[in-house]
């Protein structure tokens, strides 16, 4: 079931912050996860693993390089969903 | 005629968590005071798989109540225990500002990771290769506790991580004395770690006769030197130390517990894990140590004895300790604070370290639990009863460890 853009924020929101400590408050779309979120290489695949799980969406790997921003990210999955 | 004390090595900040308290001075009191940190353990796996022991001594303070819950999620219980040592130490020497260059980390450990390592292969068998944690490899890494107390206090001289079984905590600390004795650090947080509470070890443990049984008791369960003992009781925990030059320690004027004036090793090359019944080995490790600390085997006042609990390592130990002290033994006080503690494996050397170091700075030396009948075949003078105390002036005092493979470790402290 497709879930709204909010939806999805929060609930990566809530993966990021349980695998990084990071404050959900600070997760915002045009955050860049490495950048602005001083995430590695290693969060990035347990939070993609967490999100795919959470979301019902298979994110392959190959695709993992092009989610730069939270926003990409969101939108990655919304997609996946419809 | 030089010594190999020309560079000293003192004691200047001491951390512990473990199954007694989650400080230093929560443990050092319970143990003043007798207290056993064994207990029933209420997890579902331990009737799930039948254990055959049902009891163990468990951390006293958990982790997420100390550390961020980010760091109990990426770190091993194992570092975890390490990091809540090395902190408290750190603190306890005064958060000494420091060339990072000239600090240096040597933490050991037993087993390692065994809880990330079997928690993720279950994650494999069962959800496969995608939902295996990525930091799975560092956390059950055995120098991953020394890299994540390097990492947190910025230590670069260096971090390391002996392997010796239940001597891997002592080892870790003579490994640290020579690092500041050959001059690569001046400063070394050292110490050891272990998180082996799991079904695991507990049934290898206790399919080769090594844990005790008495599981209607727990608390009467670790009964070194007693008639009674019917094996160790496993324990968790870290205990960590800030070690340091003497001249570095004194330029800053830091508070010096003791000197760790030395360190002691063999090898017995006689069994995988039984120890030489005539002690040759583990009294060689000793009188090294002593000779190594400028002393002679009568300047030696105290020993904090490994002492499991087992039938046969209590009296091989006490061969040994005769041995190589001869009529001088029943001159020395002994203790075995794994009365109280359980044997916390790869953290045993560094937390007994830490009591014997305490023992010799505040005089006093805690009393073995549990001792109702005390072996004829072991006739040391172990303190029980009331603690005992030490005399003003000069002392020393010895810590043994030793660990299956045949790994021996002494220790020995001045006072300061």
């Amino acid at each position: 079931m497709a879930q709204s853009e909010q939806e999805i924020l929060d609930g990566l929101a809530e993966i990021v912050n349980e695998e990084t400590g990071i404050d959900t408050a600070s997760v915002e779309m045009d955050k860049s996860f490495t950048e602005d979120l001083d995430i590695d290489s290693l969060s990035m695949m347990t939070i993609v693993v967490n999100a795919e799980e959470k979301f019902g969406v298979r994110i392959p790997d190959s695709e993992v390089k092009n989610l730069k921003t939270v926003r990409d990210a969101v939108t990655f999955i919304s997609g996946a969903q419809a | 005629m030089t010594s190999i004390r020309d560079r000293r090595v003192v004691v200047t900040g001491l951390g512990a968590t473990t199954p007694v308290g989650g400080t230093v001075p929560e443990t050092w009191e319970a143990i003043l005071a007798g207290r056993s940190g064994a207990r029933t353990m209420d997890f579902d796996w331990v009737s799930k798989y039948e254990l055959p022991v049902t009891f163990a001594a468990l951390i006293a303070t958990q982790p997420i109540d100390v550390l961020a819950k980010v760091e109990t999620r990426r770190l091993d219980p194992s570092s975890q225990y390490a990091l809540i040592a090395a902190r408290e130490a750190w603190a306890d020497a005064g958060a000494p500002e420091i060339d990072p260059e000239r600090l240096g980390a040597a933490i050991g450990s037993g087993i390692g990771g065994v809880w990330t390592l079997l928690d993720q292969w279950d994650v494999l068998k069962e959800k496969g290769p995608r939902r295996v944690y990525p930091l799975a490899v560092p956390m059950l890494m055995p120098n991953g506790p020394a890299a994540a107390v390097s990492l947190d206090l910025g230590a670069r001289a260096g971090a390391h991580t002996t392997v010796s079984a239940c001597a891997s905590g002592a080892e870790s600390m003579g490994y640290a004395i020579d690092m500041i004795r050959t001059g690569r650090a001046d400063v070394v947080v050292a110490g050891g770690t272990e998180a082996a509470v799991h079904p695991l070890p507990i049934a290898g443990f206790a399919a080769m006769q090594a844990l005790s049984t008495r599981n209607d008791d727990p608390a009467a369960a670790s009964r070194p030197y007693d008639t009674g003992r019917d094996g160790f009781v496993l324990g968790e925990g870290a205990a960590v130390f800030v070690l340091e030059s003497e001249e570095h320690a004194k330029a800053r004027g830091a508070r010096i517990y003791a000197e760790l004036a030395s360190v002691g090793m063999s090898a017995d090359a006689h069994h995988i894990t039984a120890p030489e019944p005539n002690g040759s080995g583990a009294s060689r490790a000793m009188l090294y140590a002593v000779e190594r600390a400028d002393l002679a085997p009568t300047d030696i006042l105290h020993i904090n004895a490994h002492a499991t609990s087992t039938p046969v390592g209590d009296v091989a130990e006490y061969n040994a300790i005769k041995r190589a002290f001869g009529e001088h033994t029943d001159n020395m006080s002994v203790t075995a604070t794994k009365s109280m503690t359980g044997h916390l494996l790869g953290a045993a050397g560094a937390l007994e370290a830490v009591i014997t170091v305490l023992s010799v700075y505040h005089r006093t030396v805690p009393a073995t639990i549990n001792l109702d009948e005390q072996d004829p075949e072991i006739p040391l003078n172990v303190v029980k009863g009331e603690h005992q105390k030490l005399p003003d002036g000069d002392i020393a005092a010895l810590n043994n460890s030793f660990g299956f493979g045949g790994h021996n470790v002494a220790l020995a402290v001045r006072s300061y």
